[in-house]
């Protein structure tokens, strides 16, 4: 890891900069392409457009909080398990009343402070491995959530569907809501203390402890915040589905989609390098495939093999001229 | 230096106890539970059984093992599987005359499989969690392409003796499945390929330390593609296994891998490489098998067997961890 930021320092920082930028002009100019090829140009139209963003709307979410996760070397596989915990969780407070609405907001997002405060605590006191430490506390939620709940539970309000569903003007709230939290985050990462320990932490812990940086203390933070965007996912999904069901989160494979679109938008799997505009750029690659995939009649099942090929040819476009050993 | 003194200097008794793998007790704890609550399992035949249904997963975590042991992860076997029932189904075409050219043309696919994972980390230097990843998405559009989304029939029964062929009037045990005999070649052969040839000790080196194994001589990429080949082997081999077992459909290998990784885990596999032992990793496995078994005779729903999974794995680890930083 640390061998990576010695051998070629140059190189990378200027590959991470162009990153957002080159993957924005390539998903545009596929989406553009395939929609001409195939004739269908109200794609191209404000309901297209508008349809295609609000695709990144749920990956979007909680690939920002990922951001925050991958960016302090750490990983979260909890996600999707979070996600439709924060789903059922809503709707079932909820029960379709609208005052019910701020308490089961306030609910889902105190239970996921509360997942990410026990992931960054395994992995920053207990040393235990992020992979782990998160796949198992995600499968403890999905075990407590599907023995609790079998099927859709509850229903959410009209009111609070608004919030998949409303627009202000062209522009739904989800899609105005995504590139705030996403401006929010950057912010966060560029202008404070906290995005600058992130950095550091990410980078080299032992170094950034060395400084005098309470790492335990900003790895649970990227944790929680990493957990808070999974909450808001679960939270837009259930106004999206009108209920929350125990496997929404997986079905939507948030937890390595959300990792693969933080890879692909340039952000170092190990930590310290890149940025949510990154992921946002990795987001939208990934809406314009399946809308590019949509127009040109794929089948579903050779969408998952090229999805799968598209990773795996996106992530090495990053690394195959390094001489990194990886494993 | 002084590590060693400090090695040497302690009391003979306690270097025993560490030689012991600690999966192995906790094992066989587990599995004096569960005996105690279906004495069943305390019979011969009834243990017989159990190894027999360990067995699939016993496979993997000894594939899986080599490539954690190398320092990353392979987590399209759990596709490789669901490929394999698919494709044998597919391939044998309910005929039992084509099983065996089919097994073999479904150890070439998963050789290639993981030839092209080994490669796509080798070369194109993607870390294995992402290059795995696109494999098992691939590996499931694959398999739900080839039988067009709902597979049907059965596979020949030669075809599923390896998972569900019993060997009876046994002495002592009364039945022996055969799945324990492949069970035994996978592990001899794991065994010594891990801890007794030249190749082994590269993956340790590799894992311990990539940099310094290249620098040492050591083919890197040679020896993750073995390591990557060896795991999806194994693969082909539990599915193979679980043919035998259930019938054909497309969620049999779903979420093995995790499990195949946990197995590990608990066997004392260190991730991120340089530490595992095979006897660990088919402990690790047995444990995984009885704690779901022991959960089943208590009655516990289906989804809470993922809650207790999740607890052993944290445990697991942040035990290794205690361990690794007590003993420095």
């Amino acid at each position: 890891m640390s061998s990576a930021a010695e051998s070629l320092p140059a190189r990378s920082q200027r590959r991470s900069v162009n990153a957002p930028l080159l993957l924005l002009v390539g998903s545009v100019a596929l989406y553009i392409g395939v929609a001409l090829a195939t004739g269908q140009s109200m794609m191209l139209h404000v309901e297209g457009i508008v349809g295609l963003l609000q695709r990144m709307v749920g990956l979007g979410i909680v690939a920002v909080g990922q951001t925050f996760a991958i960016l302090a070397g750490s990983i979260d596989l909890s996600v999707a398990n979070m996600i439709s915990v924060a789903a059922v969780l809503a709707s079932f407070i909820m029960q379709g009343r609208p005052d019910m609405m701020l308490p089961a907001v306030a609910a889902v997002l105190a239970v996921s402070a509360v997942v990410g405060v026990v992931n960054g605590a395994l992995i920053s006191r207990l040393q235990v491995n992020p992979l782990i430490a998160t796949l198992g506390v995600g499968l403890v939620l999905q075990g407590l959530l599907s023995a609790s709940f079998t099927n859709f539970a509850g229903s959410v309000p009209p009111e609070f569907q608004a919030f998949a569903y409303g627009a202000l003007g062209p522009a739904p709230y989800s899609v105005i809501g995504l590139f705030v939290l996403a401006l929010a985050a950057s912010l966060l990462l560029r202008a404070t203390k906290f995005g600058a320990h992130l950095y550091a932490v990410g980078g080299n812990a032992e170094g950034a402890r060395l400084a005098g940086i309470r790492t335990d203390l900003v790895t649970i933070g990227a944790h929680v915040l990493c957990s808070l965007c999974a909450g808001l996912t679960g939270l837009y999904l259930a106004s999206r589905l009108r209920s929350g069901a125990p496997w929404v989160g997986r079905d939507g494979v948030y937890d390595l989609e959300s990792i693969a679109v933080v890879v692909i938008g340039g952000t170092l799997l190990a930590g310290g390098r890149g940025g949510v505009w990154g992921t946002l750029a990795g987001v939208l690659l990934f809406a314009v495939l399946d809308a590019s995939f949509n127009m040109l009649g794929v089948s579903a099942y050779s969408k998952l093999v090229l999805r799968g090929a598209i990773v795996i040819a996106a992530v090495a476009a990053y690394t195959f001229r390094s001489r990194d050993l990886v494993a | 230096m002084t590590i060693a003194l400090r090695d040497i200097a302690e009391r003979p008794g306690a270097a025993l106890v560490r030689r012991i793998n600690l999966a192995v007790v906790v094992f066989l704890v587990f599995y004096l539970a569960v005996g105690l609550l279906q004495p069943n399992y305390l019979e011969p035949a009834g243990a017989m059984n159990f190894l027999r249904r360990a067995a699939p997963l016993a496979i993997l975590a000894a594939g899986q093992l080599f490539v954690l042991v190398s320092g990353g992860f392979d987590l399209s076997v759990g596709s490789l599987v669901t490929l394999t029932v698919i494709g044998g189904s597919m391939l044998t075409a309910n005929d039992p005359s084509n099983t065996w050219w089919a097994i073999a043309a479904l150890y070439a696919i998963g050789l290639a499989v993981g030839l092209i994972n080994g490669a796509v980390v080798a070369y194109l230097r993607t870390p294995s969690i992402i290059a795995t990843l696109g494999m098992l998405l691939a590996i499931n559009g694959v398999a739900m392409t080839w039988s067009g989304g709902s597979p049907r029939g059965y596979l020949p029964d030669n075809f599923r003796m390896f998972g569900r062929f019993v060997f009876h009037d046994v002495p002592f045990t009364r039945i022996f499945p055969l799945a324990i005999v492949v069970l035994a070649v996978v592990a001899v052969l794991a065994w010594w390929g891990l801890h007794g040839t030249v190749f082994g000790r590269r993956v340790f080196a590799v894992g311990d330390n990539a940099r310094a194994a290249q620098l040492a001589g050591v083919r890197v990429d040679f020896v993750r593609i073995g390591v990557f080949a060896i795991s999806a082997l194994a693969a082909v081999t539990a599915g193979i296994m679980l043919g035998g077992f259930g019938g054909v459909s497309v969620d049999v290998g779903a979420g093995l891998e995790l499990q195949a990784i946990a197995a590990c885990v608990v066997g004392g596999v260190q991730l991120m490489g340089g530490r595992g032992a095979v006897v660990g990793a088919i402990a690790g496995a047995l444990t995984m098998t009885a704690l779901f078994t022991l959960l089943t005779l208590l009655g516990w729903p289906q989804p809470l067997k993922e809650t207790a999974q999740g607890l052993i794995l944290i445990i697991a680890v942040a035990f290794g961890a205690w361990r690794r930083r007590r003993t420095g």
